[in-house]
């Protein structure tokens, strides 16, 4: 029945790819879909590239586990978004043609802050990714009882086809579909368990506090050190307006206004499933029971697939089970068309052939780039079983906040800010990040040297502090002059080509 | 880039117009920042560190779920002020390229 399920969401979204692929010939439509997508559309894109299979099964498993923490956990994603809003979205889009290196180069001497975004990038791409695609493995796994590695070779090649032969028209109505698919199992799941309460929240709460005891309710059963929250919490916060994936959706609209708008569209959806996924986890608790769903996966990524049996029989099952299919599948499909747009765009046709590769030449690239980050994550995914990569994720966010963050705010405010500092600021980010999180308890476990699981609390400031000495270190004044620019650029739109 | 197009920039730059625009987005940027940041961590913070929100107040639902609760309604009204304001400020925008010479910069 769920491969029923499976086969018809393949089916239509290779259709879909089949509909882009003839609408999509030049580089800006290979990119960004020819900048033709709808403020409202793009919202539920943006829903669509963010909920991950991790928030899905994840948030609704820990807070069947763990309860309050699950759900402190999950605020963060949300609030994220107000840093996206406020201060990166519309600048970003009046400023930019495909990537974040487009506003950079604006000041700066292009080649090196082109390279390094670049590397920050695929960097940030690749560890998500590979997150992704091992979850995911484990995923398909219990719910089809696929191998593993057949799992990561099916999820591999149908984004790889998505992204060569759709591009990001493909891309985005895959994630669009993706969207609503999550909204309506989420909601249809979350009216079920209701229904059991007398639609009353606070006889759930009740029953739950019967059951697990009130301290369930309250803070401390997952994060025994308030600073690893406080740290993952700057993570989420200043990574999300960094996360290459998510930024590259903002060039796809039209206008900066159609990118705000977009924004708050994907703040609706985003905050309404986080507040739906408590409804996921303390039904699962109550309805599945924590034996049930640690018997089945330890994590807890089962609770939603069991709840859903639990309350619908087995179609339902097939159904929640598709649905998590398809989330995967629209996260890793935007993930690629990032990373290719990188390489491509910023590392192949501007550093490497100075500006002048032709739009065939560089559409060429971007598809093989895009083969090429697919095979490298599939291979990486595959080697990666058995491990525990759920930091990853973390981490990803971590270089996101730490690398690219800083270097975005200093080049809107700061007219001092120089080549010499960007590519300091954007390194520094990148690999203190990584060097803290392979001392940490991650990786290194109880001998560990850096206490926090998630390294944005020291590396945060690192970026910032790296960027300013670079900086101040540097006698190259040349960016002032093109500051006022970009400045009046970012704020009004003006000279934006259409 | 040729000079004539650097000294436009500048031109825009120093207008009165523009000048006002900045000086209210970047209130609101900054304000905003700093209310939404000091909001959000206040719940790590009260979560980890105290119990104060632990009281019940609807049945068993205490105060440190609806304040973590509070934080997505938070969001969201911050996100309908930002929008509000963002589109007066278009309004000063569209102004700023009406006073434009006719040969627009690209």
């Amino acid at each position: 029945m769920a491969f029923l399920f499976f086969s018809i969401i393949v089916l239509i979204t290779l259709l879909i790819t089949y509909w882009a692929s003839k609408r999509t010939s030049t580089t800006a439509d290979f990119y960004v879909a020819g900048k033709s997508i709808s403020g409202w559309q793009n919202g539920i894109a943006i829903a669509g590239d963010y909920m991950s299979a991790a928030s899905f099964l994840g948030i609704a498993g820990i807070i069947a586990l763990y309860g309050f923490d699950g759900f402190m956990y999950s605020v963060g994603w949300l609030v994220a978004y107000l840093v996206v809003l406020i201060i990166v979205a519309e600048p970003l889009r009046n400023t930019g043609q495909y990537t974040l290196a487009d506003m950079l180069a604006y000041r700066m001497s292009r080649k090196p802050v082109r390279a390094v975004a670049a590397l920050s990038t695929i960097t940030i791409s690749t560890f998500y990714m590979i997150a992704q695609l091992v979850g995911a493995g484990g995923i398909i796994k219990l719910l089809l009882g696929l191998d593993y590695e057949l799992s990561i070779i099916i999820i591999g090649v149908l984004m790889i086809l998505y992204v060569v032969f759709g591009g990001m028209l493909a891309t985005t109505w895959v994630q669009i579909i993706k969207a609503v698919l999550l909204m309506a199992g989420t909601a249809i799941l979350s009216f079920l368990v209701l229904s059991k309460f007398n639609f009353s929240v606070v006889e759930m709460f009740n029953q739950v506090s019967e059951r697990y005891g009130q301290t369930f309710l309250e803070p401390g059963k997952l994060y025994k050190n308030p600073l690893d929250n406080i740290s993952l919490g700057l993570a989420l916060l200043a990574g999300t307006a960094g996360l290459p994936h998510i930024l590259i959706r903002f060039y796809t609209v039209p206008t900066a206004r159609e990118a705000r708008k977009s924004v708050v569209w994907a703040m609706l959806i985003i905050g309404a499933f986080y507040i739906m996924t408590t409804f996921l986890g303390f039904g699962a608790a109550l309805l599945v029971g924590q034996d049930k769903i640690t018997l089945a996966d330890k994590s807890g990524n089962m609770s939603a697939p069991l709840l859903a049996e639990a309350l619908g029989g087995t179609y339902f099952l097939a159904f929640i089970s598709a649905v998590a299919f398809a989330t995967i599948l629209a996260v890793v499909a935007g993930l690629v068309i990032s990373a290719a747009g990188a390489f491509a765009h910023d590392f192949y046709a501007n550093v490497l052939r100075n500006g002048k590769a032709t739009e065939s030449e560089q559409i060429k690239v971007a598809r093989y780039g895009s083969v090429g980050v697919g095979i490298i994550s599939i291979i990486l995914a595959l080697l990666c079983k058995n491990q525990n990569v759920a930091f990853l994720v973390a981490l990803a966010f971590a270089v996101a906040a730490s690398a690219n963050l800083p270097v975005i705010i200093f080049s809107l405010f700061w007219k001092r800010f120089n080549t010499c500092g960007a590519v300091t600021g954007m390194l520094t980010g990148l690999l203190s990040s990584i060097i803290l999180v392979i001392i940490s308890p991650n990786v290194m476990e109880a001998s560990a040297i850096f206490p926090l699981k998630n390294p944005a609390l020291l590396s945060v400031p690192l970026g910032f502090i790296g960027a300013i000495l670079g900086t101040l270190l540097s006698k190259d004044t040349t960016s002032e002059e093109s500051y006022t620019e970009l400045y009046v650029r970012a704020n009004t739109g003006i000279g934006m080509k259409d | 880039m040729e000079p004539k197009h650097s000294d436009q920039w500048k031109q825009i730059a120093s207008s009165s117009e523009f000048i006002k625009l900045m000086k209210r987005r970047k209130r609101f940027q900054f304000f905003s920042t700093i209310f939404f940041v000091m909001y959000y961590f206040a719940l790590p913070v009260l979560a980890g560190y105290t119990g104060l929100l632990n009281t019940r107040i609807f049945g068993s639902i205490n105060g440190i779920y609806l304040f973590a609760l509070s934080q997505f309604f938070m969001a969201w009204i911050l996100a309908f002020i930002y929008v509000r304001h963002a589109n007066q400020l278009d309004q000063t925008i569209e102004q700023i390229k009406k006073d434009l010479p006719k040969e627009a910069l690209s």
